[in-house]
C-alpha cells in the first residue's frame, strides 16, 4: 500500500477513492490474515460505511482531514464502539465497549478508516504475541519468527501491507520492539502527550499510545492527529498537539547526540554495528557525538518488572466476572471471582498479577515496590543529567533481530530482556523512536533508537529522518 | 449509662459523609439519591476497562471547607488505591487518600466544653450498594445479590477523630456537632437515614489511668440513637468480658438495631492488607493558597457561633427548650428562630415549629421563607390559627410552597367563635362526667383529654389555650 501521506493526498485530491483504498487493504488482509493471525476482528462493514462517507464528503468539496481515507489497524486494547475489544484475553471475550478511546475518535475526525483490531500479548504483557489467548501472530518478513510484542499484530499489519499505519501501546517497549522486528518506525511519545482514555490499562504510569508506520513523515502525521490535551485523562499534558510534520526535515546539524553504551552493550554484534553506522551518519549530518555511560539504565529492567506488575495487579482486578466479560459460576461470589479469573487469564498475566500483588503487600512493599520507585527516580535523574550534556540519545532498540517462535517462552527472564533498551524511556516518561537501520541475520531488519527529553518529538523525528534517508528510503 | 467501678471507655469515631455535589467524584454522572437502580452510571463509575477518573473540583472545595471548619491544616495531598475485591466496588479498588490526606490534624470544640482532636479528614469515593436476597441475606449464602452502582463514585469525606471520647453521650454530642458543621459548610445534608452520614465507632475500655485496651470497630451506625446504644452495649460487653478474666479480641462488629447488640463481623488477626499505592491515573492535589483562602472566606458561621448568638437572644433558655435549640442549630434553622424572636414571638413557639415542622421536611426548607414562617407563627400566637392549623400550614408550604394567609383560607381555617367553644366544652363535660370530676379534683393531665376531644369535634380549629381557659372557667 502507499504511504499514509500519499494515500491521504490521493483521497483528498480525488485521485483515489477511500473505498478503493479500503478494498486494497481488505484484500491484503484476506490474502494473509489466516496465515499470519494479525487481525482478531475485521470490521468490513463499518470501514466501508466510513470510507463511503469520506468519498461523499470529497465529492461535496469538504475538508476531509489529514488522514482522509487512510485505513488504520488498532491494537485490541483500544476501545472502539460496535466492535469487540478483547486485549487478546479470554476474560474479555464477547465484550463490546460502549465508548471509543479518545485516539479512535481523533482518528475518525481526521478521516482515517479503522479496519479492525489487532492481536497482542494478553493485556499487552509480552514481547512476542506468544502470550495471546488467540494464538501468536507471525512475522510477515519470516513466518518462523515472532513479530515482537506486545503490539505484534499492529506491527505485522503494517509490515504485511494490510494497512498503511497502525496504533499500538508501549509500556516497556511494546511499540518500538515490534517496530524494530518488523522493519517499521515505532514511536513511544512523551507520557501525557497522547490521551490514554479508552486504552485498557496495563501499567497506567508507563502506558502510552503511539503509531507504527513505514516512514518517519507518516509517523509524524499520525502522532499529530492523536496527540494533544484530553480533559478525560488527568495525566494528559495541558498543551495542544505539537507541530511535527513541519519539522521532519530539520536535520541534526549542530545537535549533540549522546551514544549510550548502556543502550548498546549486550546486543548482538550486527545490532552494535548498525548503531555504530548510525553514529557515523548523524556525525556526517552535522551532529556532535558524545560517548555517554548511564549505568542507571541497567537497573531499569528490575524496577520495571516490579512497577508494571504492581499497577497491573490493581488494574486487572476489575475483571472479576461480576459486570462483564467471562463469568464462571461457582457457589458464592468469592468462588465465582476465583473461578473466573483462573479460567480467564493466561499464564503470563497470572504471573505478573502475583508478582505485583506480592510487591505491594505489607511487609514487602518497601523492599520491592518502594525500592523500584527509588530506581525510577534515579533513572529520571540520570536522563536529566544526560540531557544537560546532549540533545538526543542513541542506542539499540532490541538486542537482536526477530527471534524464532518458542525460543524464549520457556524462560520469562530471557523474554523480559528483550525490553532492556526500551524500558528506561517508559520509566522516565520521555519519548523515544525506533527506526529500521540496515539488516542482520537472514536479512531481517535491525532497529536503532533515538531518545529525547519530554516533548522533544519534533527533534526525534528530524533525527530519524536523517537515518531513514541514509538507509535508502528518501 | 455508666460503667461499673473505675472502668472508662475510650472511643474514636470515623464519620463518612457524602458530599452534596451535583456530579460524582470522578465523572459527570448525577450524585442523586433515590434514582432507579443503575441509571446514574457511566464507563468511569462502572470502572469499565479503559475509563479514567477526572477529579471533581467542587468535591475538593467541600473537603477543604470541612477541614477549615475543623481547624485542620489543608495540605498538598495525593490519591491512593485501596485494593480489595468486593462486587459493589466496580474497579475492585477504591480511590482514597492515604499518607497525605487533604486535611491533616485539627479539633472540634463541643458545646459541653470538651475538645475532641481530629486526626484527618480525607477524600474518597463511595462504593455501590449491594442487596442480598434469600438464604442467609448476607453476601455469602444469599440466593442472589443485586448491585446498584448509582452510589459508586459519589464523593465522600472521612473524618477520623482521635480516641478522645469518654462516653456515649459525648460521642452523640460530637456526632451532632459535626453534623451541624457539615450542614453549615454546605458539604452534606446530614441525613443519616439516607446514609449520607455514616459512623464507625472504635470502642475500647480500660481501668482509669491504665494503657489503652484492645479496640473493636462497630461498623455503619446510621443514627445518633444507634450510636449511643451501640457504644454503651459494646463498652459493657468488653467490661463484662474482662471482669470474667477474658480478653477482648480486635475485630469488626456489626450493630443489630433490633437485638440491641453487637456481633462479630470479621476478626482482625492483623491489619487488613489493602496494598495501597499511589493512584497513577490522578495527579497530585495541591490547592494553592488563594484557593484555600477563597474557601475559608466563603464559610458561613459554624454551629458554635450560631449557638452562642441564639442562646444570648433567648436569655437563659429553659431546660425544656434545649433539645429544640440543638436541633435548630444542628440543622441550621436558627435564622427562622431569630426572625421570629425579632418579630416578638414567644421563644418556645419560635423554637418548636422550626425544630419539629421544618426539621421534619428539611429537604424542602427552601420552600419556606423566613417571612412566611414569622407570619404563620404570628397568626398562631394571636389565635387566628390553632396550633394544629399552624402546623398544617407550615407542612403545606414546605411541601408545595405558597403564602400562609391564602393557604389558611384555602384550607378553610377560620378562627372558632369563642361562643361556640363554650358550647362544645359544656357538651363534653356533660358526656364525660368521670374525666371532668377528676380534672376538677386537680388532675391536670385531663386537660389534654378535653383539648383532644375539642380538636376532634372542631377539626383542629380550636386554640388549645382557649380550651383550657374555658375549662378553667367552669372548674
Amino acid at each position: 500500500m502507499k504511504s499514509v501521506r500519499q494515500t491521504a493526498l490521493d483521497v483528498q485530491n480525488g485521485d483515489a477513492s477511500a473505498l478503493s483504498v479500503l478494498e486494497e487493504s481488505l484484500a491484503n488482509i484476506r490474502a494473509r490474515n489466516d496465515e499470519l493471525n494479525v487481525f482478531l476482528y475485521v470490521d468490513e462493514e463499518g470501514a466501508r460505511t466510513a470510507a463511503n462517507a469520506i468519498d461523499e464528503r470529497v465529492a461535496r468539496g469538504e475538508n476531509v482531514g489529514t488522514l482522509a481515507g487512510v485505513p488504520v489497524a488498532l491494537k485490541d486494547n483500544l476501545c472502539q464502539t460496535n466492535v469487540p475489544t478483547t486485549c487478546s484475553s479470554k476474560i474479555l471475550e464477547g465484550w463490546r465497549a460502549p465508548y471509543s478511546a479518545t485516539v479512535v475518535d481523533r482518528l475518525l475526525l481526521a478521516g482515517a478508516i479503522p479496519v479492525g483490531k489487532t492481536n497482542l500479548d494478553e493485556f499487552a504483557m509480552g514481547s512476542s504475541t506468544e502470550n495471546s489467548a488467540f494464538g501468536p501472530t507471525k512475522n510477515p518478513l519470516d513466518t518462523t519468527r515472532v513479530p515482537g510484542g506486545s503490539s505484534g499484530g499492529s506491527a505485522a499489519a503494517v509490515a504485511a501491507d494490510m494497512t498503511p499505519f497502525a496504533l499500538g501501546s508501549d509500556t516497556g517497549g511494546s511499540i518500538r520492539q515490534p517496530a524494530a522486528l518488523c522493519g517499521l518506525i515505532g514511536v513511544k511519545p512523551t507520557y501525557g502527550l497522547v490521551s490514554r482514555y479508552g486504552l485498557i490499562a496495563f501499567a497506567s504510569s508507563l502506558d502510552q499510545i503511539g503509531p507504527l508506520t513505514k516512514t518517519v513523515t507518516d509517523a509524524a502525521m499520525a502522532l499529530e492527529v492523536i496527540a494533544g490535551h484530553d480533559p478525560l485523562d488527568s495525566t494528559s499534558l495541558p498543551e495542544p498537539s505539537p507541530s511535527l510534520v513541519a519539522h521532519v526535515d530539520d536535520g541534526v546539524a549542530g545537535k549533540r547526540v549522546g551514544v549510550v553504551r548502556d543502550l548498546i552493550d549486550g546486543a548482538d554484534d550486527e545490532v552494535v554495528a548498525a548503531v555504530e553506522r548510525a553514529v557515523g551518519v548523524l556525525k556526517e549530518a552535522g551532529a556532535t557525538i558524545v560517548e555517554l555511560s548511564v549505568p542507571e539504565f541497567r537497573l531499569g529492567l528490575s524496577a520495571y518488572y516490579l512497577i508494571a506488575p504492581a499497577e497491573a495487579s490493581s488494574n486487572l482486578a476489575r475483571f472479576d466476572g461480576v459486570r462483564y466479560g467471562l463469568r464462571v459460576n461457582a457457589d458464592d461470589v468469592t468462588a465465582m471471582m476465583e473461578a473466573t479469573r483462573t479460567a480467564g487469564f493466561g499464564e503470563e498475566v497470572k504471573r505478573r498479577i502475583m508478582l505485583g500483588t506480592y510487591a505491594l503487600s505489607a511487609g514487602y512493599y518497601d523492599a520491592y515496590y518502594g525500592q523500584a520507585l527509588k530506581v525510577r527516580t534515579l533513572t529520571i535523574d540520570a536522563f536529566r543529567r544526560a540531557y544537560q550534556e546532549v540533545d538526543l540519545l542513541l542506542g539499540a532498540t532490541t538486542p537482536s533481530v526477530a527471534f524464532e517462535f518458542g525460543s524464549k517462552t520457556a524462560d520469562p527472564m530471557a523474554m523480559y530482556l528483550s525490553d532492556v533498551f526500551t524500558i528506561p524511556s517508559n520509566l522516565s516518561g520521555e519519548p523515544a523512536i525506533s527506526i529500521p537501520f540496515g539488516t542482520g541475520e537472514a536479512g531481517l531488519p535491525i532497529g536503532v533508537q533515538l531518545l529525547g527529553p519530554g516533548r522533544s518529538e519534533a527533534q526525534l523525528f528530524a533525527g530519524a529522518r536523517v537515518l531513514e534517508i541514509a538507509d535508502g528510503r528518501p | 449509662m455508666t460503667l461499673p467501678d473505675d472502668w472508662e471507655m475510650v472511643v474514636g469515631l470515623e464519620v463518612h459523609t457524602e458530599l452534596k455535589t451535583t456530579t460524582k467524584m470522578f465523572c459527570g454522572c448525577a450524585n442523586a439519591f433515590g434514582a432507579a437502580p443503575n441509571t446514574n452510571v457511566c464507563p468511569v463509575c462502572l470502572g469499565l476497562p479503559g475509563s479514567l477518573p477526572v477529579l471533581n473540583v467542587r468535591a475538593v472545595e467541600l473537603a477543604m471547607a470541612i477541614g477549615s471548619a475543623l481547624n485542620s491544616t489543608i495540605s498538598p495531598s495525593t490519591f491512593h488505591r485501596k485494593n480489595y475485591f468486593y462486587p459493589d466496588m466496580p474497579k475492585d479498588f477504591q480511590i482514597s487518600q492515604y499518607d497525605l490526606p487533604i486535611n491533616a490534624g485539627g479539633y472540634l470544640d463541643l458545646p459541653d466544653g470538651s475538645r475532641v482532636s481530629i486526626e484527618r479528614a480525607h477524600l474518597e469515593e463511595d462504593t455501590g450498594k449491594s442487596t442480598h436476597l434469600g438464604g442467609s441475606g448476607r453476601i455469602h449464602g444469599a440466593d442472589r445479590s443485586l448491585v446498584d452502582y448509582n452510589r459508586s463514585g459519589v464523593p465522600l469525606v472521612e473524618i477520623v477523630s482521635g480516641p478522645d471520647i469518654r462516653s456515649s453521650l459525648q460521642a452523640r454530642t460530637y456526632a451532632a456537632e459535626l453534623r451541624g458543621i457539615l450542614i453549615a459548610t454546605g458539604a452534606s445534608d446530614g441525613r443519616m437515614e439516607e446514609g449520607s452520614m455514616r459512623i464507625d465507632a472504635n470502642v475500647s475500655v480500660r481501668r482509669s489511668r491504665e494503657p489503652l485496651g484492645t479496640r473493636c470497630e462497630i461498623k455503619n451506625l446510621n443514627s445518633l440513637r444507634s450510636l449511643v446504644r451501640a457504644i454503651d452495649f459494646e463498652a459493657a460487653r468488653q467490661v463484662a468480658l474482662l471482669e470474667e478474666g477474658g480478653t477482648v479480641r480486635q475485630e469488626t462488629r456489626h450493630w443489630d438495631e433490633n437485638l440491641g447488640a453487637t456481633s462479630t463481623m470479621r476478626v482482625k488477626e492483623e491489619a487488613d492488607d489493602y496494598r495501597y499505592f499511589r493512584e497513577p491515573d490522578l495527579v497530585d492535589l495541591v490547592p494553592d493558597q488563594a484557593w484555600q483562602d477563597r474557601v475559608r472566606d466563603g464559610l458561613k458561621p459554624m454551629p458554635a457561633e450560631r449557638r452562642a448568638v441564639l442562646t444570648q437572644r433567648l436569655g437563659d433558655p429553659a431546660p425544656a427548650l434545649l433539645d429544640a435549640l440543638e436541633v435548630v442549630i444542628d440543622l441550621g434553622l436558627d435564622l427562622y428562630v431569630i426572625a421570629a424572636l425579632d418579630a416578638g414571638l414567644e421563644a418556645d413557639l419560635a423554637l418548636a415549629r422550626a425544630a419539629n415542622e421544618i426539621a421534619s421536611d428539611l429537604v424542602h426548607a427552601d420552600n419556606l421563607s423566613v417571612e412566611s414562617y414569622v407570619a404563620t407563627l404570628r397568626m398562631e400566637q394571636s389565635g387566628d390559627l390553632s396550633a394544629t392549623q399552624a402546623k398544617s400550614v407550615l407542612v403545606e408550604i414546605l411541601a408545595n410552597g405558597g403564602e400562609p394567609v391564602s393557604i389558611a383560607q384555602s384550607k378553610g381555617f377560620e378562627r372558632l367563635a369563642s361562643g361556640a367553644l363554650g358550647g362544645i366544652v359544656a357538651t363534653l363535660i356533660e358526656e364525660n362526667p368521670d374525666e371532668w370530676s377528676r380534672y376538677r379534683d386537680g388532675d391536670e393531665k385531663l386537660a389534654q383529654f378535653f383539648i383532644g376531644q375539642v380538636m376532634k369535634l372542631t377539626k383542629g380549629q380550636a386554640n388549645g389555650k382557649e380550651v383550657i381557659a374555658a375549662l378553667q372557667a367552669r372548674r
